[in-house]
């Protein structure tokens, strides 16, 4: 298929169309209304439904609704609104529900600015709303993999029933850069009627199914954060994605970085070659499950010196990092925050002090 | 070898669709490119930019603090982004507007009044797309044929528009040639 040109945030909203999603529920946030404004034209050009919440904390509600329903269901908005949805990923989480949540994340915290940001990091990956879940997150460095990633996080969502948040920054929402469109995902969500509340005409058993996060008695509960825990540990086993870049020879320095922020590191990483420094860079594509062996392989490795995490944040996945490396190697860290992003300049500088 | 390309204006110039053009064709020829906008605060003042990345390689870093050349639609724009050029490159100026030149000895200067080129071929509008020509032309980063087919297919809804710039593009290709 020919390559074509898109923004990044309406390549996500087609790469859902492709992958069969006909359900997209949004409130409008800055730098990712592309999202909802694409999918407004084009679901009703498929048959699916686009639907404006009255805020996003109805969204996130009506998101769970589908995706208890059975439906593939997705929602795109921005950091503050990704709070306000917060609640109700905690109770689709809860309920082992199936649907996908994109951060176009931007700067914060409190209503911030609208700039690229990876500020994000510790609400997607530890929590965000209340109580022991995570989402399975994935972070794309660019329009090709912000399309890729959306249609994967569908599948996802399906085999673990759990939601899955794809988190990019403003940049990747708002650049354009050619994209080519992997084949259309074919298959439905499987075994639904083993649990959604599709209804009951077209099912076999005659016993309701019940989608809910409310567990009384103690021993259920205690039962539903085990399943919640066995999950997460398949998710460990089976879907961690990463990247090593330039990781094949001896390096002095590992470089820790993903979505934008790896593309400036990666352009830092040719400039200290050419002038005969070899850095290497880990670059995580789910941030959660986290790729723990890999970064701790990459980091003992006897020729490097030291790691550093480098974020548009003030310090994020810098503790994945420390966590997983544990102590092995000093782990160092340099961030900017606000849609100041850390120029490769800026990085040849701190590693040239770093390895001395 | 990676050249980049600042675009800059007023909102309203067509600075996003000059540069999404240079991006599209780029992409045809067999580059990888990006186009990356500004859509901060600054934009809502009035001042729009946007960059673009063509490469032969995969693209690193989108964040480009001094690109190659410069094409600069209004007068803050030259006089805000006319010290990032690197040493060699085209800075383009539209005389139209812009009753100052560049301050750098070390680039290469097009001073083009592509508002009064635009006028004479039918609308102001078209100012974007001269400019675009004669950039394109001066810099020779595109072929010229495939970038004006790139137009007519970004024009294809709006048809009767297509001859005013085609008219546009070809009246920018030869200021640039003169």
């Amino acid at each position: 298929m020919a390559k074509v040109l898109m923004k990044g945030n309406e390549a996500i909203g087609e790469a859902a169309i492709r992958a069969g999603c006909l359900n997209y529920f949004a409130y409008p946030i800055t730098p990712q209304s592309e999202v909802a404004e694409y999918l407004s034209k084009r679901l009703p050009e498929v048959g699916g439904t686009f639907l404006q919440g009255e805020s996003e904390v109805a969204v996130g509600y009506m998101i769970f609704g589908a995706s208890g329903a059975g439906e593939r269901v997705m929602t795109t908005s921005s950091s503050p609104g990704i709070s306000l949805m917060s609640e109700a990923l905690s109770y689709i989480a809860a309920a082992h529900c199936p649907a996908v949540f994109v951060n176009i994340v931007r700067g914060g915290p409190g209503l911030g600015g609208i700039l690229p940001s990876q500020g994000d990091y510790f609400q997607a990956t530890k929590g965000g709303g209340h109580g022991d879940y995570h989402l399975l997150v994935l972070a794309p460095d660019g329009v090709q993999e912000a399309v890729e990633m959306t249609m994967q996080a569908f599948t996802l969502a399906e085999k673990y029933r759990n939601p899955v948040m794809v988190m990019g920054d403003g940049m990747i929402g708002q650049m354009m850069e050619p994209v080519e469109f992997p084949d259309d995902l074919k298959t439905e969500p499987t075994n639904k009627d083993a649990w959604a509340t599709n209804g009951m005409s077209t099912r076999k058993s005659k016993t309701p199914n019940l989608v809910k996060s409310l567990f009384l008695d103690s021993a259920e509960l205690n039962r539903n954060n085990l399943d919640l825990k066995a999950k997460y540990e398949q998710m460990k086993k089976e879907d961690v994605q990463y990247e090593l870049y330039n990781a094949d020879g001896d390096y002095q320095i590992l470089i820790a970085s993903y979505g934008t922020m790896s593309r400036v590191c990666r352009t830092a990483i040719d400039m200290l070659k050419a002038e005969g420094i070899e850095a290497a860079m880990f670059r995580p594509k789910t941030l959660f499950p986290f790729p723990e062996k890999q970064v701790y392989d990459a980091a003992v490795k006897d020729s490097c010196k030291c790691v550093i995490s480098i974020e548009m944040s003030m310090g994020q996945m810098v503790e994945d990092v420390q966590r997983c490396v544990m102590g092995k190697k000093p782990v160092e860290f340099y961030g900017e925050c606000g849609g100041e992003i850390p120029s490769p300049e800026k990085i040849i500088e701190i590693v040239k002090e770093l390895i001395g | 070898m990676q050249t980049e390309v600042k675009f800059a204006g007023f909102g309203g110039q067509g600075i996003l669709l000059s540069a999404k053009l240079l991006a599209y064709a780029a992409m045809k020829q067999g580059y990888q490119v990006a186009w990356i906008p500004s859509y901060g605060p600054e934009m809502r003042g009035g001042t729009a930019y946007c960059t673009v990345v063509i490469s032969d390689k995969l693209i690193g870093s989108p964040i480009i603090k001094s690109p190659s050349h410069l094409v600069a639609m209004n007068r803050p724009s030259l006089e805000k982004f006319d010290d990032t050029v690197k040493p060699g490159g085209i800075v383009f100026i539209n005389a139209s507007l812009i009753p100052v030149r560049s301050q750098r000895k070390d680039v290469v200067e097009l001073a083009i009044p592509v508002n009064d080129i635009a006028i004479e071929a039918g609308s102001v509008r078209a100012a974007n797309i001269v400019a675009l020509a004669a950039f394109a032309a001066k810099s020779k980063l595109v072929d010229l044929d495939l970038l004006k087919k790139c137009i007519k297919e970004e024009f294809a809804a709006k048809p009767k528009i297509i001859p005013l710039n085609m008219d546009a593009f070809d009246r920018g290709v030869a200021a640039a040639q003169a």
